[in-house]
């Protein structure tokens, strides 16, 4: 039997070719494939700016590390932009270790991640 | 009869037996946070342990394919937590296992590179065609 998945993906249209991705829950070995098919539908749909809430996620292991650095690349191929929302000191931690900061703009409020997709 | 315990032994020991399954990684997880929690780890100490914990046996699913479980062995030791996450794969050379450079946008090596930025000590026994025991310790601060 299958076991439910501790995610849930939100998809929101903003103006322009912007979508933001409202994530919640847990992205882990298990849950991971989901949101990485969400991000792949979007760009696979031609929305190639992206500004992905973090807000609800209470953990990330580096399978969601490498969902987020997947989706950057392929956004990246078009001239597109990943930006994060995220204010979760532990969540923050794994990007500031990782050295994902240099990557990824990560902003505290949705509005400011808006405002920086390029 | 019990047989006693060896020095080596006498520490207080929870151990977990989890199938090989992406799906049961996060029982994994949330169980050796219990066990941290019940030694008197900070919050903080006890999300970088899950993360490590859920590093070693996310690694363990995708390199030992063909084992049926991993065990996840938990040692009270003083001043700290000791954990193994064992699978019963073919075993991977310890020079074989590495971070990755943080220069580089790519996946592979991060978990690796997370466990050992979270946790104190860390290594691999590797036993050919046995499996690999990766094995942690999280020393208590207080």
């Amino acid at each position: 039997m299958k076991k439910p998945l501790d995610i849930k993906v939100a998809v929101r249209e903003a103006q322009g070719d912007c979508s933001i991705v409202d994530l919640a829950g847990e992205i882990d070995v298990y849950t991971s494939p989901r949101v990485k098919d969400a991000i792949g539908e979007l760009i696979d749909r031609g929305v190639y700016h992206l500004v992905i809430n973090l807000e609800k996620v209470r953990y990330i292991d580096s399978t969601g590390l490498g969902v987020l650095i997947g989706g950057l690349k392929r956004v990246r191929e078009h001239g597109g932009s990943v930006n994060l929302v995220c204010t979760n000191p532990q969540i923050k931690k794994i990007f500031d270790i990782t050295g994902l900061v240099k990557i990824f703009g990560i902003y505290e409020t949705e509005d400011a991640a808006m405002k920086a997709l390029v | 009869m019990n047989q006693p315990l060896s020095d080596a032994e006498s520490f207080d020991v929870v151990e977990l037996r989890v199938p090989c399954k992406a799906e049961w990684v996060a029982l994994a997880r949330l169980s050796v946070a219990a066990v941290a929690s019940r030694l008197n780890f900070s919050i903080d100490e006890i999300e970088d342990i899950k993360i490590a914990v859920a590093e070693a046996c996310t690694n363990a699913i995708q390199h030992a394919k063909e084992c049926a479980y991993i065990q996840v062995k938990c040692e009270a030791i003083p001043g700290g937590l000791r954990i193994g996450v064992r699978d019963y794969g073919r075993g991977t050379r310890p020079d074989a296992i590495r971070s990755r450079d943080l220069d580089e946008e790519r996946v592979g090596g991060l978990g690796v590179f997370l466990i050992r930025s979270l946790m104190d000590d860390v290594h691999y026994d590797v036993h050919p065609d046995e499996g690999t025991n990766l094995v942690m310790v999280k020393k208590l601060l207080n």
